[in-house]
């Protein structure tokens, strides 16, 4: 085993208004019958990381429940598999988790114990496909002393929700802005690094002596002019779901035939825990166009340009457009939903009205 | 020392061969069920569901699809330290090996795993039925009886109880006589191959009978327990049973799936049924689709039209396509303005553009006429039939078909194309 994975996850996110008091986000549904998580998991599994931490904090009890078993990502094993790193109280520590390197640096017996030579660290909240092996023979082809995932957006994209950089032609990172109003870089970062262990180790043992909680800030910025970092541009699909307009975008993607094929029918597949439900039962009355529905959906209903979860009940005369209806909900009879993000075990009354707009979808939660 | 109350025994080895090319290549346990489904997972999770953790599989024909499946026993929470699944094929033994030659016979061979586990009870099960019944519930009529072999059983309608095997009981329950196949049946219980014996008494019954030829429970073993003066007593279940022996009633059996509340509710969240699922992805709904009155499993991709059907998981219907009355497979690829009526289309078959099947009228099947019967077509698993064709009904077809297999065209009523692996 080359690396060891590092996730991200214990992070909250007010952009994600209602949606995250339920959920850490990387607990978040996505498109029809997985969750953020699974893509960065899945990713690991299929480079051949046997051994993932998983490092959780805010709002985790759906987290700790979706990764309650580790056998539907290859990671039930006897040698290596599946950790959560919870914050935990010790005689020296008693505070939480305070940023991404303190998480990092209040798990480093993690680190110590194994003998991979670099670790893999990334959020749980991506939505890509990534071999991170080629980011490592990137890493090691460069000489690289951290190396940063990165997409380039086009010139008219907004990115003031990225870290965003600047290389020069090699890739070598030369300026770096954290979530800039206006900025005239277009390479986002994707949170993704690359990094040997024991470097890794010993900067997190000098955050920790001086306080420092912050992984680009006190790390890769500090760092940037002594260290060789560098960028690794990634140019298959890559999105984050860090505000309620991208996870809902994200999700909508979906529908789009070639990111549906790139995630679902291109090898290597995308895993997630398995459920029980039946398959989707259409009835009578059912009319379903340019929609996902996942297992155990009974549909009686209208329903189109839509994503529906698993176990989503669709009573007759329902109309259901540009909408995410996550699982276990009821949608009763005649009910019209458009532009709304649905959440989980929410029953709609039969007759109710409920409409968003593509800019702003309705989040309904009870 | 390891005990357990009662440890099941699942008899799977049988080729099932009214359903015809359906089980050219898996047994019959291995078939495919409700687009998800294969039909061992409704005993396998009647057993998990039954507090029943220790389960023996008896696989004789075909048994890679039903090892692949039955894996270690993840999806039934099967994977144990102790007991949990065990997959039991016929083995070489110094002296007389043989194959399983009847139901008890496979059994017998299998003395030694049941004794490892000390039971109680030993439940005899087969792998061929649609059914949730839970097991619990008969041990405890055995037990309340004090019977030695409890037999269940079901009511059928009086005027087809001379197709069964039937039991004749006293008020108690306790059976007093058997019917096989009677003219004048003097009881409408038909025994549903489900038994639950002492363990002692099983055993003992299968040692003294073990030289019997084909030995088998329901001409042997329940026979002579019942001459030994054994207590015998019938279990009678009145829930949803069904064969799905035949292709007709295969066919029959996933059709009412489809029903708006079905006799046979998969969307309880009491009894669930577990599966090893082949795909864990949502199905796309394309624009052009239009679905009505079917199931479709997770991952397919509907351009078409799908009417009363059911298809499993990662099936491709193309644009201007056409599905009724059908069963499409998990991993079938239909072309693009293709026309499917009362079809049973195995796995990763490919239908090619155009092809209609299932346009004709009644012809006797020159492949096999007490098999093929129903009007239906039925497509072996990876076959292709190429675009352009018309396909009769009563046919079947096997293998990789090209264009000039098809006589202008067309694959008349009652025909058949066996091009690869066995002869169904």
């Amino acid at each position: 085993m080359k690396a060891l994975g590092m996730i991200l996850a214990g992070g909250n996110n007010r952009r994600m208004r209602e949606l995250s008091s339920r959920r850490a986000i990387a607990a978040m549904p996505m498109a029809g019958s997985f969750r953020a998580v699974d893509f960065t998991l899945s990713n690991m599994s299929n480079s051949g990381i046997g051994t993932v931490a998983v490092i959780t904090q805010y709002s985790s009890r759906s987290l700790d429940e979706h990764l309650s078993s580790s056998k539907w990502w290859d990671f039930g094993r006897k040698q290596g598999g599946l950790y959560l790193l919870n914050p935990t109280i010790t005689p020296e520590n008693n505070d939480w988790y305070r940023g991404t390197a303190d998480a990092i640096s209040q798990n480093l017996n993690f680190l110590y114990k194994r003998h991979e030579p670099y670790v893999v660290i990334a959020p749980g909240d991506g939505i890509y496909k990534l071999d991170y092996n080629d980011v490592i023979d990137f890493h090691s082809d460069n000489d690289a002393d951290i190396t940063v995932v990165c997409k380039d957006f086009p010139e008219d994209a907004d990115v003031s929700r990225f870290g965003v950089l600047q290389t020069d032609e090699k890739g070598r990172i030369l300026e770096w802005e954290e979530k800039p109003v206006a900025s005239p870089f277009r390479t986002v970062s994707t949170g993704i690094y690359v990094i040997r262990r024991r470097l890794l180790i010993s900067l997190m043992e000098q955050c920790r002596e001086m306080e420092w909680t912050d992984l680009v800030r006190d790390v890769i910025m500090r760092q940037k002019n002594v260290m060789n970092i560098m960028a690794y541009r990634l140019d298959s699909y890559w999105t984050n779901i860090s505000t309620v307009k991208a996870y809902y975008d994200a999700n909508m993607d979906f529908l789009k035939d070639d990111v549906r094929r790139h995630f679902f029918h291109e090898y290597p597949s995308i895993q997630t825990k398995v459920d029980d439900y039946a398959p989707a039962k259409y009835n009578t009355g059912a009319d379903v166009k340019g929609s996902l529905i996942a297992n155990g959906v009974i549909m009686n209903g209208q329903v189109t340009d839509s994503i529906l979860f698993r176990k989503v009940f669709v009573g007759n005369g329902t109309v259901i457009k540009n909408s995410l209806i996550f699982k276990d909900s009821y949608i009763s009879d005649g009910a019209v939903l458009e532009y709304c993000i649905v959440e989980a075990g929410v029953t709609i009354p039969a007759g109710a009205v409920h409409k968003g707009t593509p800019e702003k979808p309705l989040i309904i939660t009870e | 020392m390891i005990k357990k109350k009662m440890i099941a025994m699942l008899l799977a080895g049988g080729q099932g061969s009214r359903l015809g090319v359906l089980t050219s290549e898996v047994a019959k346990p291995a078939v495919s069920f409700g687009g998800k489904y294969r039909i061992i997972d409704f005993p396998l999770s009647n057993c998990v569901n039954s507090g029943v953790d220790t389960v023996g599989v008896l696989t004789q024909y075909r048994p890679l699809q039903l090892n692949k499946h039955i894996g270690i026993g993840i999806p039934w929470d099967l994977d144990r330290r102790v007991g949990g699944v065990s997959v039991l094929p016929p083995y070489e033994k110094t002296g007389d090996t043989e194959w399983y030659t009847g139901t008890a016979n496979a059994i017998y061979q299998n003395l030694e795993f049941m004794e490892r586990y000390n039971p109680d009870y030993v439940l005899i099960l087969s792998g061929d039925h649609i059914y949730k019944m839970d097991y619990e519930e008969m041990l405890s009529e055995h037990k309340k009886k004090g019977a030695d072999v409890s037999i269940a059983s079901m009511p059928v309608p009086w005027e087809e109880a001379s197709r069964f095997g039937i039991v004749v009981t006293d008020e108690n329950r306790r059976i007093t006589a058997f019917q096989e196949k009677p003219k004048e049946p003097k009881s409408n219980l038909a025994s549903m191959g489900i038994y639950i014996f002492d363990w002692p008494v099983l055993k003992e019954a299968l040692i003294t009978l073990k030289d019997v030829p084909e030995c088998d429970f329901g001409k042997h073993i329940i026979p002579y327990c019942f001459d030994q003066q054994k207590k015998l007593y019938t279990y009678e279940f009145t829930g949803y049973w069904k064969d799905v022996g035949t292709l007709s009633s295969y066919w029959e059996a996933n059709m009412e799936l489809v029903e708006l509340v079905p006799d046979f509710n998969l969307y309880e969240e009491y009894w669930k049924i577990y599966t090893e699922t082949d795909s864990m992805l949502p199905e796309y709904m394309a624009p052009s689709s239009s679905v009505e009155k079917c199931i479709i499993g997770g991952g397919s991709e509907i351009y078409g039209t799908v009417k009363h059907s059911v298809l499993g998981s990662n099936v491709i219907v193309g644009e201007g396509s056409v599905i009724e009355d059908s069963i499409v497979m998990a991993g079938a690829q239909i072309g693009r303005n293709v026309k499917i009526r009362k079809a049973i289309i195995a796995e990763n078959a490919v239908i090619g553009d155009g092809s209609v099947l299932g346009e004709g009228k009644f012809a006797e099947s020159k492949l096999d006429k007490r098999v093929y019967c129903a009007e239906l077509v039925t497509v072996a698993a990876d076959s292709v039939i190429p675009a352009g064709v018309s396909v009769g009904l009563n046919t079947a077809i096997v293998g990789a078909t090209e264009a000039s297999d098809y006589p202008g065209g067309r694959l008349e009523d009652g025909g058949f194309i066996v091009k690869a692996g066995e002869k169904a």
